[in-house]
């Protein structure tokens, strides 16, 4: 579903230049989940970042249902893979209703006003059809971050980019938000890249997880790996020790 | 291992804290005692303790009311202090350390001074002397390059080593109580274990009380004593371990964390009508 060949992303220039992602190459295939774990500054998301189209300084190749996409895209393509990023808070326009932030990914595409959708939307993902009227700040955090992958799978996406989707919740509203992502991705066999620094989210979520440390891919763990704390690098191991206190 | 005196630093009876006409109290009846060990609060968010924590620091806002039958820190009763003898105690005796240290400290001051400053005040160090102190609790708090970080400002350290100065400072006065307010949730979990550890390592050195403020029940299960699990203002449970847990709000806390030992194809989600049915009134 997701193929990727060298990807390098280099922000400045010259001797202020910083190598932030260093020819990376993977891929991910239709229904599955990749995880991709690492600390602050790894180059997780902005690896993310480039698959979604945001980041525009990358060389190297993104494949997309056997399709390579460039650093522009047009409008088909951008509806292959939809972004759900870390902050709830931060990530809906303060001042839009609820439904109007829903509503928005479909009128950009010109497909339509989207006001139809919005209340089907919000009940796919457990919440009132109501709440189209609020405003963002009259909804709990579990509750926004609902909303972000209501907005995220408006557009029917195969792919979805997960940008610490949990971080900022706590532990019990986590649990709510990862099993509407797991169901989602079983009614609508989704393919995820799930971006965190928590091991114990990644390992519950993910078929395959990739190690990243400076740009780079330091090891590659099964689900049985996971399971059974098997891991091949000194860095992964360091990781999976202080996830689990 | 020497001796723990098991006399409460802390003691807490009846803490009920209202904020203005609001009908719901954020925090009701909660008692506790704190001698010189670790305890954890657990909960969520709304829960009640971070105003627990700052019930006991005195740092609510004015239209929050705070009645309890005894709060008494190192025997004397906290809420008949003056704001300026509430000022003396903060900061030497009783330490806070808050959740993000890129809000908590000083933008436009260097690390260095602001960790004097600190010295200054409660060791009554000068100039040089307190500057000294500064650079020899980076080191303790293991800042591999500390006359680099006495100059530099908050923004251009890290996360992790911004709670460690944070660390620095609290734990510089030598307080014989530290609350630490979710002191590891704006960080990489690779960094949370390293800060936990040097600051179990330092209030054991200091002989301190530690209150640990979190989210994570794992966690707390591993570095604290005694953990206090709240639910919308109550203490529902006191436990010294997580298998003994009984109240099934506790129960749903522990559920609701992925294992990746223990593999579920979906995570158990709190049932809150029946935590509520459990809940005596």
């Amino acid at each position: 579903m997701i193929k990727v060949e060298n990807l390098d992303v280099v922000y400045g220039s010259k001797n202020a230049s910083n190598h932030v992602v260093r020819s990376v190459s993977f891929d991910v295939g239709r229904g599955e989940t990749l995880g991709i774990v690492g600390e602050s500054g790894c180059g997780k998301s902005t690896l993310l970042r480039s698959l979604a189209g945001l980041e525009r300084g990358w060389t190297g190749s993104i494949a997309f249902d056997g399709k390579p996409v460039g650093t522009a895209r047009n409008r088909e393509e951008l509806k292959l893979a939809q972004m759900v990023f870390q902050d709830p808070y931060g990530s809906l326009h303060p001042r839009h209703r609820i439904g109007t932030a829903l509503a928005e990914p479909l009128r950009a595409m010109g497909l339509s006003d989207g006001w139809s959708e919005a209340s089907k939307a919000l009940r796919q993902v457990g919440l009132p059809e109501h709440f189209a009227n609020r405003f963002p700040h009259e909804l709990s955090g579990g509750q926004r971050q609902r909303v972000a992958i209501a907005r995220a799978l408006i557009l029917s996406p195969p792919i979805l980019l997960l940008d610490e989707p949990t971080s900022a919740l706590d532990l019990s509203i986590q649990a709510e938000v990862l099993n509407l992502l797991a169901d989602q991705r079983e009614e609508r066999n989704l393919t995820y890249v799930l971006v965190s620094h928590d091991l114990s989210v990644i390992a519950h979520m993910c078929d395959r997880v990739l190690v990243m440390q400076n740009g780079i891919f330091v090891d590659e763990l099964t689900k049985a790996d996971l399971a059974e704390g098997v891991t091949h690098a000194a860095y992964s191991r360091e990781l999976f020790e202080s996830s689990f206190l | 291992m020497q001796d723990r005196d098991l006399s409460p630093i802390l003691s807490v009876q009846n803490l009920n804290v209202r904020f203005g006409r609001n009908a719901i109290a954020a925090v009701s009846n909660v008692s506790f005692d704190v001698a010189r060990e670790r305890i954890g609060i657990v909960g969520e968010s709304g829960s009640g303790k971070s105003t627990t924590g700052r019930a006991i620091m005195r740092l609510l806002p004015a239209r929050a009311n705070v009645i309890a039958d005894r709060l008494d820190f190192n025997g004397e009763p906290l809420l008949e202090k003056t704001e300026k003898e509430m000022g003396r105690l903060r900061g030497k005796d009783l330490a806070l350390i808050m959740q993000d240290p890129r809000y908590s400290l000083n933008p436009v001051l260097t690390i260095g001074r602001q960790i004097a400053e600190s010295a200054k005040l409660h060791l009554g160090l000068k100039g040089e002397g307190a500057m000294a102190h500064a650079r020899h609790m980076l080191e303790r708090v293991r800042i591999k390059d500390p006359d680099r970080v006495l100059k530099l400002y908050a923004h251009q350290i890290s996360g992790g080593m911004g709670q460690r100065v944070m660390i620095a400072m609290m734990l510089l006065a030598k307080p014989k109580l530290v609350i630490a307010d979710e002191p590891t949730s704006a960080l990489d979990v690779s960094v949370r274990k390293d800060v936990l550890v040097l600051l179990d390592e330092l209030v054991r050195e200091n002989n301190s009380g530690l209150i640990l403020i979190s989210h994570d029940i794992r966690m707390v299960a591993a570095f604290c004593e005694r953990i206090l699990v709240m639910y919308s203002g109550r203490i529902v449970e006191t436990l010294t371990n997580l298998e003994e847990a009984q109240h099934p709000y506790t129960k749903g806390l522990i559920a609701a964390m992925p294992d990746p030992r223990r593999p579920v194809r979906r995570l158990k989600v709190l049932d809150r009508a029946s935590i509520e049915a459990n809940i005596a009134p």
